[in-house]
């Protein structure tokens, strides 16, 4: 085993050495390579805390949310669906909830303004999402003034500013008291946004489903597990669309790496030659190739690998953040929990590392196996 | 000349070119390990969060992360026509509608 382990070791000093003798070249495969891993391994860590985080979060997700729709849009629902509801076997808890847009011309974003059910703000008053905050410069007690859907004038004193960690849901959000949200909409008693209920046995939720298409054909029920699956496709979705952009980089460090390290240049045959004449035997040549190929590989993915590990979860994916924003005026300022999925970094691990080791051995093989007199002619 | 692995000297096995890279190679493998210790250990702290609170208190169904569109805002409550909400054959106007596929439920026959 020593005896194994001081001749790899003489086989990478040697590898290491004749990497040194063509320097820029080996290092510009290095940045390169590296590069590809890091892009690669930051949208793959993104993707997957972004998909963990809303999985955490909308587990919360009111089980069932029922909508009324008219002519293909989503339109306000009486309260006495409520009651019709309830006449459901397994709806344990319902409520209607209050919730609208409003664009805000000063800063040309969106804003989501909702009632919420239990520590309202009186009425006058306002809870302001932290990036509302944040965007018109807003602190407890300053004033926000809006005009409502009859044209007068509201507004509202900031009464409590929503804290940041929940920014990742809460960024555009406005509550407001229910006199408020309904004199400002112009909503009239009685009417609700939507309805959410609770069901006794989660087992039962989709039976409840059924049920209520069939009580209620004018509304639609929309699940948490819809909710979560959406999420879950969405991040899927994202990460496929960046894969696909990634593509063209990658075929082209596909060739560039096969190029390098399956074409053989005259210099390393000659080499070759020159080490099968003084001695050494073909496996000691593959073991030095592959410990070249190795060396070069894992250097890239453990530099591409870290540096994607702080750029997302130290640095908050700032490279990702132009993309995510769009049009949006308010976009959440959140900070990724990391969320490592072994078999993601094995698979990212194995195709990296394993396809360029795999052509740095296989042309050496080829030459190593013929004559020294052929190969360094 | 050596004959064998044992006649190489201490200093000279000090001064071996290939010792910095496997260093460097070993030190890289101890931070990728401390990283998913990392993760695992922020993953752990950070579970209970507020937004997880707020979540439930006020019944939240979407996360704010596209807040141009309604569709894309609360993505999970969009109908089937909110995308072409001006007439039927109106392309997207929001480049988020690019970023985002269809709610699940609408994907399916």
């Amino acid at each position: 085993m020593k005896h194994f382990l001081r001749r790899q070791r003489y086989l990478i000093d040697f590898t290491v050495a004749s990497l040194a003798r063509r320097m820029g070249k080996n290092l510009g495969l290095l940045g390169v390579y590296t590069l590809i891993v890091f892009l690669l391994a930051s949208v793959m860590l993104f993707t997957q805390s972004l998909r963990h985080e809303a999985s955490l979060l909308l587990v919360n997700a009111p089980e069932v949310v029922v909508q009324r729709m008219l002519a293909g849009r989503h339109e306000l629902i009486p309260e006495d669906y409520l009651q019709r509801i309830g006449k459901v076997r397994g709806v344990a808890a319902m409520y209607g909830r209050l919730w609208g847009y409003f664009y805000d011309p000063v800063v040309q974003a969106n804003y989501t303004l909702m009632v919420p059910r239990e520590h309202a703000p009186v009425s006058g008053e306002v809870k302001v999402g932290h990036a509302i905050a944040r965007t018109r410069g807003l602190g407890l007690g300053d004033f926000l003034s809006f005009r409502s859907a009859q044209g007068q004038s509201f507004a509202f004193r900031v009464s409590e500013i929503l804290s940041s960690d929940s920014e990742l849901v809460s960024a555009d959000l406005l509550l407001v008291s229910e006199d408020d949200f309904r004199t400002f909409f112009g909503i009239e008693p009685g009417l609700y946004t939507d309805i959410a209920l609770e069901v006794r046995n989660p087992k039962e939720v989709r039976k409840v489903a059924e049920k209520l298409t069939v009580l209620l054909p004018d509304t639609r029920p929309i699940l948490r597990e819809e909710i979560l699956r959406t999420y879950d496709a969405l991040f899927a979705w994202r990460q496929g669309i960046v894969f696909v952009l990634l593509a063209g980089s990658l075929l082209a460090f596909v060739i560039f790496a096969w190029d390098k390290a399956s074409g053989l240049s005259a210099e390393e045959k000659r080499e070759i030659g020159i080490l099968k004449a003084i001695g050494w035997d073909t496996g000691d040549v593959i073991q030095m190739k592959f410990w070249e190929g190795a060396l070069v590989s894992l250097g890239a993915f453990l530099l591409g690998y870290l540096a994607a590990y702080g750029h997302i979860f130290f640095f908050d994916a700032a490279l990702f953040a132009p993309v995510l924003k769009g049009w949006a005026v308010l976009y959440p300022k959140f900070h990724p929990a990391p969320f490592i999925d072994g078999l993601q970094v094995a698979t990212l691990f194995f195709f990296t590392v394993f396809p360029y080791t795999v052509a740095t051995v296989v042309p050496i093989w080829r030459a190593a196996t013929t004559d020294p007199d052929a190969v360094m002619r | 000349m050596p004959t064998n692995y044992d006649t190489i000297s201490k200093a000279h096995y000090r001064l071996r070119v290939g010792t910095l890279p496997l260093i460097l190679l070993g030190l890289g493998l101890l931070i990728f390990a401390i990283s998913l210790l990392d993760a695992h250990w922020r993953a752990q702290t950070l579970q209970a969060g507020t937004g997880a609170a707020l979540v439930a208190e006020l019944g939240l169904t979407d996360l704010a992360l596209f807040t141009e569109a309604r569709y894309t805002r609360h993505l999970s409550q969009a109908d089937r026509h909110s995308a072409f909400q001006d007439h039927p054959l109106a392309l997207d106007h929001f480049p988020s509608g690019s970023l985002v596929p269809p709610p699940e439920r609408l994907r399916q026959p």
